[in-house]
């Protein structure tokens, strides 16, 4: 990792409840790049981007950009130009697509709906839809749509193409890879294919701790090693497994894309 | 038929005094997860509000006097709510117990307060004098602070809808009541809307305090107490959170009661009403406009 880190995450630490999920995550994420968060299911992946976001009690460091985010509040720390994208969407339900898209314009930054539209032109033609109302497809590209509506600086991406059908995973990757050549990201993704197709770094978690960092090819070329993490083959460099091996079979198909 | 046409909107009347209480609470409950049982003290102190300021100062005549009094009363209600919001609220987020307990020890301080400043006895509302006579409909004299409660609650209904639908920060209460986790993580500042809110449910409880000196002529120290428990009714049969449900609950409420004490016996209105609810917990535990609960 050549280029200086956006944000940096050192030895955080997450109780929810009981349960201690976290356990000293510490990594960087390089700027101008793409780093894949992988693991397998309930590892800490989703619970290590709220800890980012401050929508979990945390203890540690995350410095973006040189500033510490631990101890600011959630929207002070996104009002810093980080965008997120949460895993099962998190679309307003009662809300209109427009009304989704509205309440996440920021005073210091211009709303990108001409972006936005070329990306997703379906959210346009249902501006007036209750977003509730959206297959799920539609609800995954209206939050990402929400997340890119602003020129942030960091993008945290979690589970984008979770329980999409293949054609759709293809095509919220063709956006990820748009979106990610204009802002650095961190992407929580199970399809292999995906992260392969767009990520430049991988950190791998285990029972909340990093075990594994490094470049892409360095994991998913290595079927042992990647087998061993993630608990998948990657039946070599075309094809593509899912990570989350707790799902069902058919969940776990519906993830085999290659993008 | 005439009987029939004053207990309606006699019962619209009551109907539209529960909707200006239910309506804070179920937006307050809704975004913010607070059972306030200090709503009622907002009602009290719009209507003493009110009261007061009609006995110290005249503005022009009657109407304007009485108007201008209700706008104090107002003002006062809603800055007690906001300032309620900040020091006894803000620092309780996520402590329900300690919610519970801090705003029921409000309601009774309050409650207190006002019968040590202005003594425990009923005070007769100053009203204009159009609003103490009747107008006939379908020939039943019907008195016009009847009318006037319905108004009041018409009004506020479309101006929380056009809040709500029409501005920002009512498009962030909106989004809040769904998801306020998420309302945070796109860069808003949640808390004031918090406030906001409160102080809405402030206005909207002490127009009610006001109104219902004119409804019932009288104002006491328990008046928002009293109201306040039809209002929780009304609150959960219209769903946490839904206006539109409150009105259809406040209206429902309001004309069974009417109908049950002069059909029935005095006091079967109370008794059906707390029946309608048992009904609708366990038919429809989410209220009429809430969602289907998880």
């Amino acid at each position: 990792m050549s280029a200086a880190p956006l944000l940096q995450v050192t030895d955080l630490d997450v109780l929810i409840g009981e349960s201690h999920v976290l356990h000293g995550v510490s990594f960087d994420v390089p700027e101008g790049a793409v780093t894949a968060l992988l693991g397998r299911n309930g590892v800490g992946k989703t619970t290590t981007l709220r800890g980012i976001l401050g929508l979990v009690q945390r203890n540690g460091s995350v410095r973006f950009d040189g500033d510490e985010l631990v101890g600011l509040p959630t929207h002070e720390i996104v009002q810093r130009h980080i965008g997120y994208v949460p895993e099962d969407r998190e679309v307003f339900a009662e809300l209109t697509v427009a009304e989704n898209l509205r309440i996440a314009e920021r005073p210091d930054s211009e709303p990108r709906y001409d972006f936005v539209h070329e990306l997703f032109p379906r959210l346009q033609e249902r501006a007036r839809q209750a977003a509730g109302t959206l297959s799920g497809g539609e609800q995954q590209m209206l939050a990402l749509g929400r997340a890119l509506l602003n020129d942030n600086r960091l993008l945290l991406i979690d589970e984008p193409t979770k329980g999409l059908a293949p054609n759709l995973v293809t095509e919220v990757a063709d956006v990820l890879e748009r979106a990610s050549a204009l802002t650095t990201s961190l992407l929580v993704e199970q399809n292999l294919g995906v992260v392969r197709r767009i990520a430049d770094h991988v950190v791998v978690l285990d029972h909340g701790q990093v075990v594994h960092s490094g470049g892409v090819p360095e994991l998913l070329d290595d079927p042992d090693l990647t087998r061993e993490l993630l608990g998948v083959g990657t039946g070599g460099s075309g094809r593509t497994h899912s990570t989350d091996s707790t799902d069902s079979t058919d969940s776990t198909e519906s993830r085999e894309a290659t993008p | 038929m005439t009987t029939f046409v004053l207990l309606t909107v006699t019962g619209l009347g009551l109907a539209g005094l529960y909707f200006l209480v239910a309506s804070g609470l179920s937006l307050i409950f809704g975004l913010m997860d607070v059972l306030n049982f200090a709503h009622g003290v907002f009602l009290t102190i719009g209507a003493y509000g009110t009261w007061w300021f009609a006995q110290q100062v005249q503005v022009g005549g009657q109407t304007t006097t009485f108007l201008v009094a209700v706008l104090f009363g107002v003002v006062v209600g809603a800055a007690v709510a906001a300032l309620v919001e900040v020091v006894f609220i803000r620092p309780l987020y996520g402590q329900h117990v300690g919610q519970i307990l801090i705003t029921v020890g409000l309601a009774l301080a309050g409650t207190a307060l006002v019968r040590a400043m202005f003594t425990p006895d009923a005070r007769a509302f100053p009203t204009p004098d159009w609003m103490d006579t009747t107008t006939s409909v379908f020939g039943a004299a019907v008195p016009n602070s009847r009318f006037v409660a319905i108004g009041a609650a018409l009004a506020v209904y479309a101006g929380l809808l056009l809040f709500l639908r029409r501005t920002r920060y009512g498009l962030i209460i909106r989004a809040g009541v769904e998801n306020r986790a998420m309302v945070t993580a796109l860069g808003i500042n949640v808390t004031r809307a918090f406030t906001l809110v409160f102080a809405i449910g402030g206005v909207a409880a002490a127009l009610g305090g006001a109104i219902a000196g004119a409804y019932f002529s009288t104002i006491n120290p328990e008046q928002g107490g009293g109201l306040l428990i039809f209002a929780f009714i009304v609150t959960i049969i219209g769903g946490l959170g839904s206006l539109r449900g409150a009105a259809i609950a406040a209206v429902l409420v309001g004309l069974l009661q009417q109908y049950a004490n002069f059909y029935a016996l005095v006091g079967a209105g109370d008794l059906i009403v707390v029946l309608l609810l048992a009904l609708v917990l366990l038919v429809r535990p989410q209220g009429i406009g809430g969602k289907a609960l998880a």
